[in-house]
C-alpha cells in the first residue's frame, strides 16, 4: 500500500521569459510506514516534489496520488481538504501562526477539522509533552527558541495522525544538538506510530535517519537508495 | 463551526497586533461615526426648528377651508362656525388644539405710517394652544375674548408704524359686499416672534370683534387643528376629512406648505448623502488598515491555507476584522454623539447670526434631534459599506498560492 505515488510528474515554472524545469517526469512510489529523504542541490527540485505531493503546487502533466486518491485534478477546496486531512507540513522557517500559543497553534488543524475542544486538549497535551514541551503551552512563538518552535511545528504536523508527514530542510535553522533531538522525534514517529515521513534536506545527519534516500538533480529522480531493502 | 471559531479569534487577536495602528483606525472610525450623527442632529434641529416655527406660525397641522379659499383667499370665501359633528371629531383623541379664525388683507394706518397686513380674528383660549401668538407676547397683554377689541401688533411692525402699546391706530378691510371696513382700534400687545418677517404681516384682533366689523355673522375663514405630531398628521387628516364631507376642503400642513415639506423631504436625502460622504472618508483608513494588516502577513495566510483553511474562511477572517473596527467604533461614536446631544437639549443660542437664520426660516435657538431612526440608518450603512470596503483586501487574501505565500519575504 502506498502512502503516495507520482506518475510522470511534469512541472515548469515561469522565470521571466524562460521556462525553468521544475520536475521532469518524475514517478515515484513511498510506502505507507516509509521513511524518505529527498536530497538535491538548491533548484534540484526536492521542494517542488514536496509540494506537490503535498497538493500546494499544480502540476503541468502527471498524476499524484495520496492513500490512493489522485489529487493533482482536485479543486482548491478539495484540495485543501486533502491536507486538512490526510497531510501534515512541516517548513523550514518553522512558520507558526504568531497570535497563537503553542497550544492553539497544535489545535489549529484539529480546530479546523471540527475535533471537540476536550479532545484537541487532551491531544495537544500529549504532543506536546511528547515532542519535550511540556509546560510551554501557553507561551506565544515569540517567547520560543527557533527549536522550541519547530517541534510545536513537528507537533501541528502530527497531532491529527496524518498519512504522511511531509518536511521541508526542517533542520536547516537549527543548531545540531536540536536538530538531532528532531530527528529522533521524527524516528519515533515513524517507529511507533507509523507515520510516513518524506523529508527535504542538505543535511548529511538527517539523511543518515531515513530508511531511503533519494537524490534528485535538475527535476529528476537519479539515484534512489532503499537501507531497509538492501 | 471549529473553522469558524478559529477565524473569529485569528481575527480579533490579529486586530490588536499592532494596538497603535488599530487604535488610530478606531479614533477614525469613531470621529467619522460622531461627525456624521451629530451633524445630522444638527440638521434635523434646524428641519424642526423650520418646521415648528413654520407650524405655529398659523398653519396648524390641518386645515379646514372653504373649497374657493385657497384660489381666492377673501372675505366672500368663508365657512360657516364649525356644527356639532364637526367639533365632536375636533374635540376627539389626536387633536391637541383647534381654532376657528377670521382671516382678512387689511391697512393698518398710525398718525405716522401706514402698513399692509393680514387681519386675523382669534379665540384667543383656542388659538393660545396652537399658535405663537400668545407664547410670543413681549409687551402689554393678550387678547381676552373673542369680543375683545383690543389690537395685537408685531413688534417689527408696531416700529414701522412709529406707534406703542396704547395708542389707537385705524383697521381698514373690505367687506363681503366690497364696501370698505373700517374701524379703530388700541393696541394692547406687542409679540416678538421667532421669525422677524411674521412680526409685519399679521395683527389680532378678538374673532366676534372682526366678524362684526365685516358684518359675516359666526362665519370664519379657516378652521386649524393641531395634533400630537407633524410626522404623523396621516391619521389626524383622514379623520378630519371624514368628518368634515363635501362641503369644506381639508388639508395637512404638507399641502398647505410646500416648501416646509420638500425642505423634510431635502433633510432625507440630505442624510444619506452625507452618511455615505463621511463614510467614503473613513473607508480610506479603514482599507488602508485592512491592506497592511493582511500584506504583513501574507505568510501567515499561506500557512495557514496550507494546512487546510478554506479560503472562504480567510476571507471570513478579514471582513470579521473590519466588522469588529467598525462596531467598536460605531458603538463608541454613537454614544459620544449621544453624549454631546444630550447637554445640547436646551438648545444652541444663535442669536449671532440671527439675519442669517431669519433667511433660512429658522430661529435664534437651534436645537439638535437626535433620532434613534437616523442612528439606526447611519449604523445599518456604515457597516453595510464596510463589508463592501473591506472586500478587496479580504478577496486580495484569500487568493493568494500557498506556495508563493509562504515563501514570500
Amino acid at each position: 500500500m502506498y502512502a503516495v505515488r507520482c506518475v510522470n510528474v511534469r512541472k515548469i515554472y515561469k522565470q521571466g521569459d524562460e521556462d525553468v524545469i521544475g520536475l521532469d517526469g518524475v514517478s515515484l512510489e513511498v510506502e505507507k510506514g516509509g521513511f524518505v529523504c529527498l536530497r538535491s542541490p538548491s533548484g534540484g527540485g526536492k521542494t517542488t516534489l514536496l509540494n506537490v505531493m503535498g497538493g500546494l503546487d499544480r502540476l503541468d502533466s502527471g498524476e499524484v496520488l495520496v492513500a490512493g486518491k489522485r489529487i493533482d485534478n482536485l479543486s482548491k477546496g478539495q484540495l485543501a481538504h486533502i491536507r486538512l486531512h490526510q497531510i501534515g507540513f512541516v517548513f523550514q522557517a518553522y512558520n507558526l501562526i504568531p497570535v497563537l500559543t503553542a497550544r492553539e497553534n497544535v489545535e489549529f488543524v484539529m480546530q479546523v477539522q471540527g475535533v471537540p475542544a476536550a479532545e484537541r486538549r487532551r491531544r495537544s497535551t500529549e504532543i506536546l509533552a511528547e515532542v519535550g514541551l511540556a509546560g510551554l503551552e501557553d507561551r506565544r512563538p515569540a517567547k520560543m527558541s527557533g527549536g522550541q518552535q519547530q517541534r510545536v511545528a513537528v507537533a501541528r504536523a502530527i497531532v491529527s495522525n496524518p498519512a504522511i508527514v511531509l518536511a521541508d530542510e526542517p533542520t536547516a535553522n537549527l543548531d545540531s544538538r536540536t536538530a538531532s533531538h528532531l530527528m529522533e522525534l521524527f524516528v519515533e514517529l515513524n517507529e511507533h506510530h507509523g507515520t510516513t515521513l518524506i523529508i527535504a534536506t542538505h543535511d548529511q545527519m538527517v539523511m543518515g535517519y531515513a530508511k531511503r534516500l533519494i537524490r534528485m538533480l535538475d527535476g529528476k529522480l537519479v539515484e534512489d537508495i532503499d537501507h531497509e531493502a538492501s | 463551526m471549529g473553522e469558524i471559531a478559529i477565524g473569529l479569534r485569528l481575527a480579533w487577536r490579529n486586530l490588536w497586533r499592532n494596538p497603535r495602528r488599530t487604535v488610530i483606525t478606531l479614533a477614525v472610525v469613531v470621529v467619522g461615526v460622531w461627525g456624521m450623527i451629530f451633524m445630522i442632529a444638527v440638521m434635523r434641529g434646524m428641519v424642526d426648528g423650520m418646521l415648528f416655527d413654520g407650524i405655529r406660525s398659523l398653519p396648524g397641522h390641518v386645515q379646514i377651508h372653504n373649497p374657493s379659499f385657497r384660489d381666492d383667499p377673501t372675505i366672500n370665501n368663508l365657512l360657516p362656525t364649525p356644527n356639532n359633528n364637526l367639533a365632536a371629531a375636533l374635540n376627539d383623541l389626536g387633536v391637541v388644539a383647534w381654532s376657528a379664525r377670521v382671516r382678512v388683507p387689511a391697512v393698518i394706518m398710525s398718525e405716522r405710517n401706514s402698513r399692509g397686513v393680514t387681519l386675523i380674528g382669534i379665540d384667543p383660549a383656542a388659538e393660545a394652544p396652537l399658535s405663537f401668538v400668545a407664547d410670543d407676547m413681549a409687551e402689554g397683554r393678550f387678547l381676552e375674548g373673542v369680543e375683545d377689541v383690543g389690537l395685537i401688533l408685531g413688534r417689527r411692525l408696531v416700529d414701522r408704524l412709529g406707534t406703542e402699546v396704547g395708542k389707537r391706530v385705524v383697521v381698514m378691510t373690505q367687506d363681503p359686499d366690497n364696501e370698505i371696513a373700517d374701524r379703530g382700534f388700541r393696541i394692547v400687545g406687542v409679540y416678538e416672534a421667532q421669525v422677524a418677517s411674521t412680526e409685519e404681516s399679521y395683527a389680532f384682533v378678538g374673532r366676534g370683534t372682526l366678524q362684526s366689523m365685516l358684518g359675516i355673522g359666526d362665519q370664519v375663514s379657516e378652521i386649524a387643528v393641531l395634533g400630537a405630531d407633524y410626522r404623523d398628521v396621516e391619521a389626524l387628516y383622514q379623520r378630519i376629512d371624514a368628518a368634515v364631507g363635501d362641503g369644506a376642503e381639508v388639508l395637512p400642513w404638507y399641502e398647505l406648505n410646500r416648501y416646509l415639506s420638500s425642505m423634510l423631504g431635502v433633510m432625507d436625502g440630505f442624510v444619506l448623502v452625507w452618511i455615505v460622504v463621511i463614510f467614503l472618508a473613513l473607508s480610506f483608513g479603514l482599507v488602508n488598515t485592512l491592506i497592511m494588516a493582511v500584506f504583513e502577513r501574507v505568510r501567515e495566510i499561506g500557512l495557514m491555507m496550507a494546512l487546510g483553511m478554506k479560503p472562504a474562511i480567510i476571507l471570513g477572517q478579514i471582513i470579521v476584522e473590519s466588522l469588529i473596527l467598525l462596531g467598536i467604533g460605531l458603538l463608541i461614536g454613537d454614544i459620544l454623539a449621544w453624549a454631546t446631544v444630550q447637554p445640547l437639549r436646551g438648545g444652541i443660542d444663535l442669536s449671532v447670526v440671527s439675519d442669517g437664520m431669519e433667511m433660512m426660516g429658522v430661529g435664534n435657538v437651534l436645537t439638535p434631534s437626535l433620532r434613534a431612526s437616523d442612528v439606526v440608518l447611519a449604523t445599518v450603512v456604515v457597516l453595510v459599506l464596510g463589508i463592501f470596503a473591506s472586500l478587496f483586501p479580504a478577496v486580495c487574501a484569500s487568493r493568494y498560492h500557498p506556495v508563493e505565500a509562504i515563501t514570500k519575504d
